[in-house]
């Protein structure tokens, strides 16, 4: 018999249907009675005081309903990281200082798009422009231009990890390798903009349409910026066309609606063109890395000292846990007996950075997968074998981090090398690179300072058996709500059609801290299993009264079948035990809640998956050009819940982290954006995509629901290591500065000629 | 500036509207006719998101005038269901699990419907070419490409839901 009857079966999102003919409402479509539009006018330099703002002639242009500028808030820095007021720096609509170019200065409503574009050619701002820095290596220096009053050269954050004697074992190493990386920045490019439709009525009630990836957290923050009760502000995300970390802080449409609809008591939309959204939203943070490895000459690795700095560009926002989880993650997935990480988060005078998908781990997986390839081709070490040698296992405890519980990293590594060897001999300029990494399973820190459980879910079950989910976290397209339903499912002993989710209100949904951190199927997984398995032993009670079983059987439900276990034939219809459990107790519909918090897991993650992949390119050495042919990946994630699901996520992941490798980029000039179109970014297409193929390795994670944990985010780290090293193998061209471009190959190239003619 | 009168035909059914003649054949749809299933990603027709069928062909709704539309029929992702009765695209997508956020879902389907109208049994290649305006950010495309393929294989029947 099947062990389960949901899990690991494949189901369709439940919400395909509505994605598939057209009825999905995203806040982009969100029409209301009255509603006004709004627009917002953004700073065009990086860094100026402002002087004056004049918006009469604007209020004066017939269509326009109102003008808001930073005097017309309550002045609140906010931040994400609530705990540490310090780190709360950024106003959205500021009233004294801009600090990089698309800060938000003033917003306007009115009757349509065209009519509030126009009144924002008639806002005059008068600034005084002040010195601007863009590079942390600069701004980090004395006498740098200074962004923020409490931050002395411009540091934000640092952070410090240790364990182990590093500077004994790097005596000890037999070898030493230093290097300099730099990691570039990377955008989101949902394809849904930042959106949001606010509607703020007499009777102080707000109520906010918007694509985000926690409806709580903008519950929160527009509450406390806005000066209004947490619990009359009401967000609602009922579909959300992309997040990857860009929609889970308070944004400029949220807020600016929110504001702009306060002041008119009528609903006001405000929809981010594509260029705004470049401009002036937040991307990944470039790092600085420097990398100090030490091994013995078996290959075994004794130490790392890894430093770090980050580009954070104007305000904190997610960048303070970009800079602990990169150097976690630099780590990461091997056994370092010595490890000594020092991060300098930087303020600059350009879009802030901070989360996207990886969280900074990509980034540092990029960095020590190229210097481990490094230093194993140096030692004519076998690429598998430095890391077989090296890697995480069952068991391991990172000192004072982290606790491994499950760990498939060395089957994965069978895995991918057993597919290298299918591959045989590699034509000219054609290489293969591997790379090993890990994530987390949801986060542990509670920097927000939430005072409920990190999730929660609550069932209530009809009396025709209709189970009515009620979860906090967020479907953004990852198909959270189809995972949830199925966790439901197999706990209570029914089918996904039996379950309807409800998500993304906070009205009605209870508390989840969001879709972040590849939190949910282990967060909100174990809600929704707590609260369907208290539903269960609800029902179970009306089961045995009416099996009137000998009191040491136990009963369970399966496939809409209450039963005793010991003899399944002896049992009655789930619909039958819901309907005697309704008029038992006094018609009440069964109800029941599950939460799930975190205690005692170390510092970071309760779990955490893990994977290898393996990226065949080929690099034309005419024009430095890459092609991506094959891009192959094991991966553990535990207990698969739906294969459908699962193959979606790593797919995806994967097509942005290549993205990253190789075409994707924000090339600045005096903080300024310089391809902010979809024309000039380059995100991957159809014809670039390589054919991808999944190895799942199943292990069985025991703080997991039914075993499972991440499967969102870990495959966006190994992919612009994995891509480097195929192209160091294919050229003999170490690059180590991303993104892999033509003219940095070919400059490889050059160079590697160069040198072997001085050499010979 | 003066309203023009427009009358077009989509997803069969005939519609006279009044529109002033610089706006986007996406915004008349969206905002004048209701049809917000056909989405907007960009400004550079970059995206794909706004793709419907003019007279059979996949084009950017954000790049042709409304009124450049006169007399034409369109297909916007509202007019390929009928009822419970998904089309085989439909089907094969939810199977394949060929969509995650949505957004870019309606443009990529009507894509895919004019490819599959002009080349019945495109190759691997063929798809990719087909859908190679449509931007994807969720997916990595080859669910996409694997659900185009099955219909193109006859591998899925038209069935309801």
């Amino acid at each position: 018999m099947k062990k389960y009857s949901v899990i690991n079966t494949p189901h369709h999102n439940i919400d395909g249907i509505a994605k598939l003919t057209g009825r999905a409402t995203f806040t982009f479509d969100v029409r209301l009675p009255q509603m006004l539009h709004g627009k917002i006018l953004r700073s065009r330099l990086p860094h100026a005081k402002i002087l004056n703002i004049d918006t009469s002639k604007a209020e004066h242009l017939t269509g326009v309903y109102a003008v808001v500028t930073g005097k017309d808030t309550l002045g609140i820095k906010q931040g994400i990281w609530r705990r540490y007021k310090e780190l709360c720096d950024e106003e959205i609509l500021t009233r004294s200082t801009v600090r990089y170019i698309g800060e938000p200065v003033a917003a306007v409503a009115a009757v349509d798009e065209d009519t509030a574009e126009e009144a924002l050619d008639l806002i005059e701002v008068e600034y005084e422009p002040l010195p601007a820095v863009f590079e942390p290596l600069q701004a980090i220096k004395e006498g740098a231009p200074q962004l923020h009053e409490h931050a002395e050269r411009n540091i934000n954050v640092t952070r410090h990890i240790e364990w182990g004697e590093v500077d004994e074992a790097f005596a000890r190493a037999d070898h030493i390798r230093e290097d300099w990386f730099r990691c570039s920045s990377q955008h989101h490019v949902c394809m849904e903009t930042h959106c949001a439709v606010s509607s703020y009525s007499p009777d102080k009630k707000l109520t906010v349409y918007t694509s985000t990836q926690s409806h709580y957290y903008i519950q929160v923050l527009l509450a406390w910026v806005l000066g209004l009760r947490e619990g009359d502000v009401r967000v609602i995300s009922r579909y959300t066309g992309g997040g990857f970390g860009s929609k889970f802080e308070l944004d400029s449409a949220q807020f600016c609606s929110a504001l702009l609809s306060m002041k008119l008591f009528r609903p006001v939309k405000i929809v981010l063109t594509r260029e705004e959204e470049f401009q002036a939203t937040k991307r990944r943070t470039p790092m600085f890395y420097y990398l100090r490895t030490g091994i013995d000459k078996e290959g075994k690795f004794l130490a790392k000292e890894a430093r770090v700095f980050t580009e954070g560009g104007a305000y904190t926002s997610m960048g303070a846990t970009a800079l602990y989880l990169t150097g976690f993650f630099q780590a990461f997935p091997y056994v370092w007996p010595a490890y000594r990480f020092d991060g300098y988060r930087v303020y600059t005078n350009t879009a802030p950075s901070s989360a996207m998908r990886g969280f900074g781990a990509p980034q540092a997986t990029f960095c020590a997968e190229s210097q481990i390839e490094l230093i194993a081709k140096e030692l004519g070490i076998d690429s598998f074998e430095i890391r077989r040698k090296n890697a995480m296992y069952p068991g391991y405890e990172v000192p004072g981090q982290a606790w491994i519980q499950s760990c498939g990293l060395s089957g994965c590594l069978d895995r991918i090398e057993e597919w290298i060897k299918s591959r045989g001999q590699m034509p000219p300029n054609r290489g293969i690179g591997i790379a090993a990494y890990g994530f987390m399973s949801g986060g542990i820190f509670n920097w927000f300072d939430t005072p409920y459980a990190f999730s929660t879910a609550v069932i209530k079950i009809n009396v025709d058996g209709k189970v009515h989910l009620y979860v906090g976290s967020q479907d953004m397209g990852q198909g959270s709500n189809t995972t949830m339903a199925m966790i439901c499912a197999e706990e209570l002993g029914v089918t996904v059609e039996d379950i309807c989710v409800h998500m993304g209100d906070t009205d009605v949904c209870p508390v989840d801290v969001g879709a972040w951190g590849s939190r949910e199927t282990l967060m909100q997984g174990n809600a929704v299993k707590n609260a369907a398995a208290e539903a269960k032993r609800q029902l179970l009670e009306f089961a045995a009264a009416q099996l009137a079983p000998n009191i040491v059987y136990d009963l369970d439900i399966k496939n809409r079948w209450a039963h005793l276990i010991a003899r399944p034939e002896r049992g009655l219809s789930y619909f039958d035990v819901v309907k005697a459990a309704v008029r038992g107790k006094d018609g009440q519909p069964i109800m029941a809640t599950g939460h799930y918090t975190p205690h005692r897991k170390g510092m970071i993650s309760p779990a955490y998956s893990f994977g290898v992949q393996a990226v065949e390119a080929d690099v034309d050495p005419e024009t430095g050009k890459i092609t991506l042919v094959n891009c192959v990946t094991a991966h553990d994630c535990g207990q698969v819940i739906n294969p459908i699901g699962l193959e979606g996520q790593l797919e995806g992941a994967m097509a942005q982290a290549a993205g990253y490798g190789f075409t994707e980029d924000l090339p600045m000039d005096e903080g300024k954006i310089l391809n902010p179109n979809l024309s000039d970014y380059k995100v991957l297409r159809a014809t670039e995509m390589p054919e991808t193929r999944v190895f799942e390795v199943e292990t069985y994670e025991p703080e997991g629901p039914f075993g499972a944990k991440e499967a969102g985010e870990g495959l966006t780290n190994p992919t612009a290591g994995a891509l480097a090293n195929a192209v160091f193998h294919a050229t003999g061209v170490s690059i180590r500065n991303l993104p892999i471009t033509p003219a940095k190959v070919l400059n490889g190239l050059k160079e590697k000629r160069q040198q072997e003619a001085t050499g010979s | 500036m003066e309203k023009r009168r427009l009358s077009m035909t989509v997803n069969g059914q005939l519609y006279e509207v009044y529109v002033n003649p610089k706006r986007l054949l996406v915004e008349v749809l969206r905002d004048e006719l209701g049809l917000t299933g056909t989405k907007r990603g960009c400004d550079t027709a970059s995206c794909g998101a706004c793709t419907v069928l003019i007279d059979g062909l996949g084009v950017k709704s954000c790049s042709v005038l409304a009124v450049q539309a006169q007399d034409t029929a369109i297909t916007t992702v509202e007019g390929l269901a009928a009822g419970h009765q998904l089309t085989p695209l439909q089907r094969s997508f939810l199977d394949h699990g060929a969509y995650q956020c949505g957004f870019c879902t309606p443009g990529m389907l009507i894509s895919a419907t004019a490819l599959l109208q002009e080349k019945p049994n495109p190759t691997r290649q063929e798809i990719q070419e087909g859908i190679h305006g449509n931007l994807c950010r969720c997916t990595g495309y080859n669910s996409i490409i694997r659900a185009i393929a099955a219909v193109a294989q006859g591998k899925q029947g038209q069935e309801g839901q």
